[in-house]
């Protein structure tokens, strides 16, 4: 029963490990790609993991306060508690990772976790643009996780089970049983949900450069910086992942998962190129018309038919 | 800011409870920075010699222009000079960059903000002068409201010549860094602690109105 779980937490690590490649690469190419348009020649597709050395190797200068140090580590802790819990790659038993039979509805809460965190410890460094940031961070977030979680519980009701393992198994047979098709009101809401939590235009208020600098991690730097932009990668990942096994039929493979998540990203990078940003009022205002309307509409859809 | 709000006062709360409030005590972090050993660093030759690749190989720009150099610093980001490749990014905060160019003559107005911005950047840092007025005043070397030699006031690890340097110029000066870096040269940081009271002696007697603690992280 130990060596089970002890060999169970390595392979989480490892899936940890190549996830985080994964978002770092997933960052440099996209970074890459946005110069490519721009008829730039664009940063090296590793710069990514030099920044992320350099970072930790400076030194770490203040310090505001004990929340200061946490908010980083609150901000890691939802990245790394969504891969623990995740199953990765469906009908493998090793990359099921820590998978459980509630595991959803904890996806969720670790999702909002992060930016609460982060909220905390950004409050405290005492920098008006960080408070200005987190004001706005909350908001938004909080608005875009409503339609979120509506097209979250139509698919719950839909498959009857709050389980990731089996909300996949109830979508292989090919992609025309993915919830894509079987539900497309639900995941139209979650689409569009997701564009709130990914940071990019036209929601990207939050950091909203050459407006309030860079929002909350203003007064992040060296090794916070490090571990903030770590997760960073992870997350977004992560969240891709999670929706991959939500909506799209899950993975079967590695090469599966990474061509769908991203795919996935890019989703939110088309839309980011296409629209400019949002005000935070603008932004909350449109969170709770079209992506809850149709969020509303999914789960009535599904108690009609 | 101005020097009243570093003083001490009391403040009431929501309850009436009393709050003391010393500004130069609480916002600030009072001690001096110090020079770090080889023995303080505590990392293997090897390790330094691979994070010194890393920084030289990402540097964070400052994007703080204080004079008419800044304008050359934008062609850097378009397609035509394209800095990113080199792996020279801008950043809005101090506290997470690590090269800061100063482009042009250096107010002394401009010079109190550049001090503070210095001084708030985690080490190691960089500092680029741009232009011949960063080096003896250029075509403002007579004039009573900007320094002459920017050596005087901060640890300066690169000059690029000229009046003003094409963004060409400005390449050369990153590779010219990149090399210092990566030999370990790029020790400004510690040089300013080092003497400390000299930068700092200087700075007080161009500033005549020093409404600032002495040293702000």
């Amino acid at each position: 029963m130990v060596n089970h779980i002890i060999i169970k937490l390595l392979y989480a690590l490892l899936s940890l490990f190549i996830v985080l490649n994964i978002g770092l690469m997933l960052n440099g190419i996209t970074r890459k790609i946005y110069a490519r348009v721009n008829k730039r020649y664009g940063i090296r597709f590793y710069q990514p993991y030099i920044d992320l050395v350099k970072n930790y190797s400076l030194e770490t200068l203040v310090s505001h306060g004990v929340m200061f140090y946490l908010g980083p580590l609150f901000r890691l802790t939802s990245g790394v508690g969504m891969i623990m819990f995740i199953p990765l790659i469906y009908g493998s038993e090793m990359f099921s990772n820590f998978s459980f039979s509630g595991d959803a509805v904890l996806l969720l809460y670790f999702m909002f976790f992060g930016t609460l965190g982060m909220a905390l410890g950004a409050g405290e460094s005492g920098q008006p643009y960080s408070a200005i940031g987190v004001a706005r961070g909350l908001g938004q977030v909080t608005a875009a996780e409503i339609p979120l979680v509506l097209s979250f519980l139509a698919v719950f009701i839909q498959t009857q089970s709050l389980s990731l393992t089996e909300i996949v198994g109830s979508q292989q047979g090919g992609f025309l049983h993915w919830t894509m098709f079987t539900n497309p009101v639900a995941t139209a809401t979650a689409m569009l949900a997701y564009l709130g939590s990914m940071m990019r235009s036209p929601f990207d208020v939050v950091l909203a450069p050459q407006e309030i600098p860079i929002g909350p991690p203003t007064e992040y730097h060296g090794a916070f910086l490090g571990v903030l932009s770590t997760n960073r990668a992870i997350f977004t990942v992560a969240k891709n992942i999670l929706y991959v096994n939500m909506f799209f039929g899950g993975a079967t493979s590695w090469p599966e998962l990474i061509l769908k998540a991203f795919f996935l990203y890019m989703w939110s990078v088309v839309v980011g190129t296409i629209f400019p940003r949002f005000r935070v009022d603008q932004s909350i205002r449109w969170f709770l018309k079209v992506p809850l309307v149709l969020g509303l509409l999914s789960i009535i859809l599904l108690q009609i038919g | 800011m101005s020097l009243e709000d570093l003083e001490k006062r009391t403040v009431y709360g929501p309850d009436n409870e009393e709050i003391n409030v010393d500004p130069l005590q609480d916002y600030y972090c009072a001690a001096t920075p110090e020079a770090k050993t080889e023995a303080q660093k505590g990392t293997a030759p090897i390790i330094e010699k691979f994070a010194n690749w890393a920084r030289s190989e990402s540097l964070w720009v400052l994007a703080y222009g204080t004079g008419c150099g800044a304008i050359e610093m934008r062609p850097l980001m378009t397609p035509k000079y394209d800095a990113y490749r080199f792996g020279v990014q801008w950043r809005p905060t101090p506290r997470q960059s690590n090269l800061f160019i100063i482009s042009g003559y250096l107010s002394i107005k401009t010079l109190k903000i550049a001090i503070r911005a210095y001084e708030q950047m985690p080490s190691p840092k960089y500092v680029m002068g741009v232009g011949s007025c960063t080096i003896n005043g250029g075509m403002y070397f007579d004039s009573y409201n900007t320094i002459n030699r920017l050596d005087h006031y901060m640890p300066v690890d690169v000059y690029v010549a000229g009046c003003m340097p094409r963004p060409e110029s400005l390449l050369t000066g990153f590779d010219l860094l990149k090399k210092l870096i990566k030999e370990g040269k790029g020790t400004g940081a510690d040089k300013y602690a080092k003497e400390f009271e000299w930068y700092k002696g200087n700075q007080k007697k161009i500033i005549k109105n020093w409404d600032m603690p002495d040293f702000n992280w």
